[in-house]
């Protein structure tokens, strides 16, 4: 699936939960569900600045496309992550700077969501980004 | 007394809505206080009528303003039982009255090898400043621990105090931990040594009453804002003899005597520490927040808190899974826990949607988070406006979100 189509999911996903609560137990689950990143990986390095909660992000290059893993020490943020995961993941570096993960705010997660705790996620975006920037730019210097 | 909650929650019209489409429960009481109808009118009737810059003008309205400031340092004074109202400096908050003594009493008196004593239970606003002024000085800090169960451990006092101890810091209730400190006794131990205490009394003022001449502390800090007064006022009690030795925190309008460009002289107490246009609307606030407390009885007030505090606490226990951090015998209604292996932001998140307002997060106490070895914590602090009915419904939210994990 592109990013486009992954999105398009997330939002369909959503749509059926009427009641708040039933988003937050869907996002419980998507946590749950999220493969544990390596323990060596969970260092400060690794650390996104500006969660409440601690949010750790590792990459790797697979041929042409990026590779995220990341993992929260908060459930609900971990669903949250898992989501980002299935948006950013396993895309090229290009891809990935195209795209704007306006799902969030068509699930209404931004505004559910406080300043603080909105900043983590966008936090978390950013870096992905900046990432995909520099893999970007490495791999035109190889070519 | 019978305390009449519905009478009380009329006075707090803020109460009666609703967020997340229930209605709202404040349990977040130890971050900051709700203004009475009356102290927002006084505000807001203030700002009306009688605004004027202070003690600078002849005019009526300037002499009015003065005066009502003035009253507000009356207030004050008799609500801390002081014995001089010139030992009453406003501030713009607890923070800002502890850097006043932490840069003047430390400029003064505090020499390179010198010793600054705090414990392990303060609010980071009572543990920077202490430590940069050790940093500027060269100085040490040192470090009075707590046991698990949130007591601070007194006995070590002795042994941590020495020839170069120049202040000791303490709070007289943790905002974690909700235990309230044997400030008189620490304070008699450290006069003993001839070292001043300051008492950081952010979370006591709401609960407890003060009384800084029996207590005998030397300075004594608070802010506005957890009083039921307006944000951005605060207060400084400070004793005149140590008062008048300790040299100006800033400079500016107001705290001078005479300027010239080879020398300024500065102004008597209070003046001398309240540079600039002070927070006078903000004084004003804080008075007639002081004066409703005084008119239901801060006895009242505290017994109601107590019976919130074990209502909440017995209930909480049935629920399997829960671990408190602070459970001295003697606390105030803090109460700072962990339920399952539920992270606190998730906790927090789902209880706001739950229309329940709690702190989550470290605090503004790190190494109370290392003693315990946790990242976060969840904190519910009541209120006398708070009623068992929204800890019921507290309860019941928590049952039903510990099932969601």
């Amino acid at each position: 699936m592109t990013i486009e189509e992954v999105q398009q999911a997330i939002i369909a996903d959503f749509s059926v939960y009427e009641d708040w609560m039933d988003k937050y137990t869907y996002l419980i689950e998507l946590g749950n569900e999220l493969v544990p990143i390596d323990a060596a990986y969970k260092v400060d390095q690794n650390l996104i600045r500006g969660c409440q909660s601690r949010v750790w992000l590792q990459q790797k290059m697979e041929g042409d496309l990026l590779i995220f893993e990341a993992e929260s020490d908060a459930l609900i943020v971990k669903g949250l992550v898992a989501l980002l995961m299935k948006v950013f993941s396993g895309r090229t570096p290009q891809e990935i700077l195209d795209a704007e993960p306006y799902f969030i705010d068509e699930i209404g997660l931004r505004q559910h969501l406080s300043p603080t705790r909105s900043n983590g996620l966008m936090a978390m975006v950013k870096q992905i980004k900046l990432y995909a920037l520099a893999y970007k730019q490495i791999l035109s210097q190889k070519k | 007394m019978t305390f009449n909650y519905k009478d009380i929650r009329k006075d707090f019209p803020i109460l009666d809505q609703k967020v997340n489409n229930r209605p709202w429960i404040y349990f977040d009481n130890a971050a900051t206080s709700q203004r009475p109808l009356v102290v927002v009118e006084k505000i807001h009737e203030f700002s009306l009528q009688t605004n004027a810059n202070i003690h600078r003008g002849t005019h009526f309205h300037a002499i009015k303003t003065t005066e009502a400031y003035e009253n507000a340092r009356d207030i004050v004074k008799e609500f801390l039982h002081a014995k001089e109202r010139e030992e009453i400096i406003f501030t713009h908050g607890t923070t800002e009255s502890i850097n006043l003594v932490a840069r003047s009493f430390c400029e003064r008196f505090l020499s390179e090898g010198d010793e600054i004593i705090v414990t392990e239970m303060e609010h980071h606003a009572n543990i920077v400043p202490w430590q940069m002024a050790c940093e500027r000085h060269h100085a040490k800090l040192k470090v009075l621990p707590f046991a698990d169960n949130g007591n601070l451990e007194t006995d070590l006092l002795e042994s941590l105090i020495s020839s170069r101890t120049k202040i000791l810091a303490i709070a007289h209730v943790s905002n974690t931990l909700g235990t309230v400190n044997p400030i008189k006794e620490i304070i008699r131990i450290a006069h003993n040594h001839n070292i001043p205490v300051l008492v950081d009394g952010a979370q006591s003022v709401p609960h407890i009453t003060i009384d800084v001449q029996d207590l005998d502390c030397d300075f004594f800090a608070f802010s506005g804002h957890k009083i039921y007064g307006p944000t951005g006022i605060g207060v400084l009690y400070g004793k005149r003899a140590w008062l008048d030795k300790m040299p100006p925190f800033l400079g500016g309008g107001e705290m001078i005597d005479k300027v010239t460009f080879e020398k300024t002289t500065f102004n008597e107490l209070p003046h001398k520490f309240e540079a600039g246009t002070p927070h006078y609307v903000g004084a004003i606030g804080l008075g007639s927040a002081i004066e409703y407390i005084r008119k239901i009885g801060l006895e009242n007030i505290a017994a109601y808190e107590h019976q919130l505090l074990t209502y909440a606490s017995d209930k909480m226990k049935e629920l399997g899974g829960m671990k408190f951090f602070g459970e001295s015998p003697n606390k105030t209604g803090v109460i700072c826990f962990q339920l399952d292996q539920i992270h606190p932001f998730d906790l927090g998140t789902l209880l706001d949607q739950l229309g329940i307002a709690v702190r989550t997060g470290r605090l503004c106490a790190d190494p109370v988070m290392d003693h315990y070895e946790v990242t976060a914590m969840t904190r519910a602090s009541f209120s006398f406006y708070n009623t068992m009915e929204e800890i019921d419904r507290f309860i019941d939210s928590l049952i039903r979100i510990q099932k969601m994990f």
